[in-house]
């Protein structure tokens, strides 16, 4: 504190050195004005909306895969005209959300369709999550497709209906093979949150930015969240390799 | 006990099954051989609707199996099946792959399907195995395991279809030692196999079938001693 004061003229003056510039920028970046809050709060926020998007994505995902998984199940001449509806625009919006830019996507969500309302934030997580659940739901198609179609067969030898085959046999199966394509969806998310400050969502981003439009000085606060993103997406990494792990271990695959 | 009449089944435009009608009487112990292609399976797999036919009925113990009304799974749970790569659930114990249907299904309760279990954990030989997972075990122990879960649901038929193919000739033995025990208590049986020592120990009728159709049927001294056909002459004399 009484660093900062005596040396902040010196920076003006164009006489301080190396590390007493340093010293001064850093302060500025995260402590003056107890700004590391305003960092802390865009995590929060960051990770709150990380997980709304991957929650949404997961349940679109999972609706989707099974509209389209039934669909493609289905026996040779018995079509049902409501499934083969609901593929379609299942296979529709895949096509759209993965066809057109995250980026284009939020400001069309933000300024287009939710223009009036003022929870940016929670457009933004929306938007990433409707973003997400294309992608998650071809992670669970594929997941489900590359089980051996035999575990249903077994399943279903044996008198265990359709949902119970699906529930004990071939939903566990199937999710331990896609947990790591699902914590890799979580990790893009993580990271794609930061784009929602475009439409004025109040995370990281938003945090590094409100500041440095004060202090003028952009360095030390865009490294400072760069690092805070490293480090998030190391531990949640390093938590999905634990959770994975714990997985194969229950059955020694 | 399970008559089928004119069975057919295509896929796309290729006929598998032409108009297959046949009878499999309680303690029957059929055994069906032929080409690769001929359509065993897909016969074998439409007895218990795994491969829901195109045309013609198939009734069991005087359920319509065929029926869109018949609720095929409890059929299924008389109908014991085992497949040529076992299809053991990876994710589950051996004592949990026996038990998961007889439970689910309300048969029994959790300790009277353990107790059974065991009991016919026992009778394979492999009790010491109930906690391990099928990745820890080898092909010939899977395939009993597959058996015993089989059997776990009391079926009143038991269908196999090439369950020794896909196992290395020193576990074959082993296998086909159960079959034939099995045999040996009155199970009736209905077993797709390559395997013509025992088609002809054990089989009480052999069925010879060719391009979807049963082309020949006897005892194992006619089929096998006096061949008629002579696709079947044909196919005998390549694999004896
Ligand atoms: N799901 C399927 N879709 C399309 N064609 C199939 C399908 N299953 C089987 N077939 C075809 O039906 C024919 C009969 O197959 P099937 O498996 O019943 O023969 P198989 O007698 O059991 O032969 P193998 O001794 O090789 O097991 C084959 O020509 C096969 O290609
Ligand atoms: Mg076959």
């Amino acid at each position: 504190m009484e660093l900062y004061e005596a040396w902040k003229p010196l920076l003006r003056e164009g006489t301080a050195t190396f590390s007493q510039e340093f010293y001064v920028k850093f302060y500025q970046a995260f402590v003056e004005g107890d700004r590391w809050q305003q960092y802390l709060r865009g995590v929060g926020t960051t990770l709150l909306a990380t997980a709304m998007a991957l929650a949404i994505g997961i349940a679109l995902g999972i609706i989707i895969a099974m509209i389209r998984t039934a669909h493609d199940q289905q026996r040779p001449g018995h079509h049902n005209p409501i499934l083969a509806l609901l593929n379609a625009v299942c296979k529709v919006y895949v096509t759209v959300i993965r066809g057109t830019p995250m980026m284009v996507q939020l400001l069309i969500m933000g300024f287009v369709i939710f223009s009036s309302s003022r929870n940016y934030t929670l457009v933004g997580a929306l938007t990433l999550g409707i973003n997400s659940g294309a992608y998650v739901s071809e992670i669970i198609r594929g997941g489900l497709m590359a089980l051996d179609p035999g575990q249903a067969e077994a399943g279903r030898s044996l008198g265990l209906n359709y949902i119970d085959t699906m529930r004990f046999i071939v939903i566990p199966q199937a999710f331990k093979a896609i947990l790591p394509s699902l914590g890799n969806e979580f990790i893009i998310l993580l990271k794609d949150t930061s784009l929602i400050t475009v439409i004025g969502g109040k995370e990281l981003v938003y945090a590094a930015q409100a500041i440095y439009g004060r202090t003028y000085e952009q360095m030390f606060p865009l490294l400072g969240i760069a690092l805070i993103y490293l480090v998030l997406v190391i531990i949640f990494s390093w938590l999905l390799g634990i959770l994975e792990r714990r997985l194969r271990q229950s059955d020694r695959r | 006990m399970i008559d089928v009449k004119h069975l057919s089944k295509s896929f796309g435009d290729h006929l598998v099954l032409n108009d297959i009608s046949e009878h499999i009487y309680p303690g029957d112990k059929v055994v069906i051989i032929g080409p690769s292609g001929s359509g065993k399976s897909t016969f074998l797999r439409s007895l218990n609707m795994l491969e829901p036919p195109t045309a013609g009925t198939i009734t069991f113990d005087g359920v319509e199996v065929t029926s869109p009304k018949t609720d095929i799974d409890e059929v299924r749970r008389k109908m014991g099946m085992v497949f040529q790569h076992f299809n053991l659930f990876p994710n589950m114990t051996i004592l949990r792959n026996i038990t998961l249907a007889p439970v689910r299904t309300g048969r029994m309760t959790q300790a009277q399907a353990e107790e059974q279990a065991m009991a016919l954990l026992r009778r394979v030989g492999l009790e010491e195995k109930a906690s391990a997972y099928p990745s820890q075990l080898s092909g010939g122990q899977k395939q009993r395991i597959a058996i015993v879960r089989a059997l776990a649901m009391n079926p009143k038929v038991m269908l196999f279809d090439e369950p020794t193919s896909a196992l290395d000739p020193e576990m074959v033995g082993e296998v086909l030692a159960v079959m034939k025990e099995l045999a040996a208590d009155g199970m009736t049986m209905v077993v797709v196999t390559h395997e013509m020592g025992f088609a002809r120990e054990v089989g009480n009728r052999i069925l010879f079938m060719d391009g979807g159709r049963i082309l020949e049927q006897g005892s194992p001294e006619a089929v096998f001693g006096n061949p008629q056909n002579p696709r079947l002459k044909d196919f005998l004399s390549k694999v004896l």
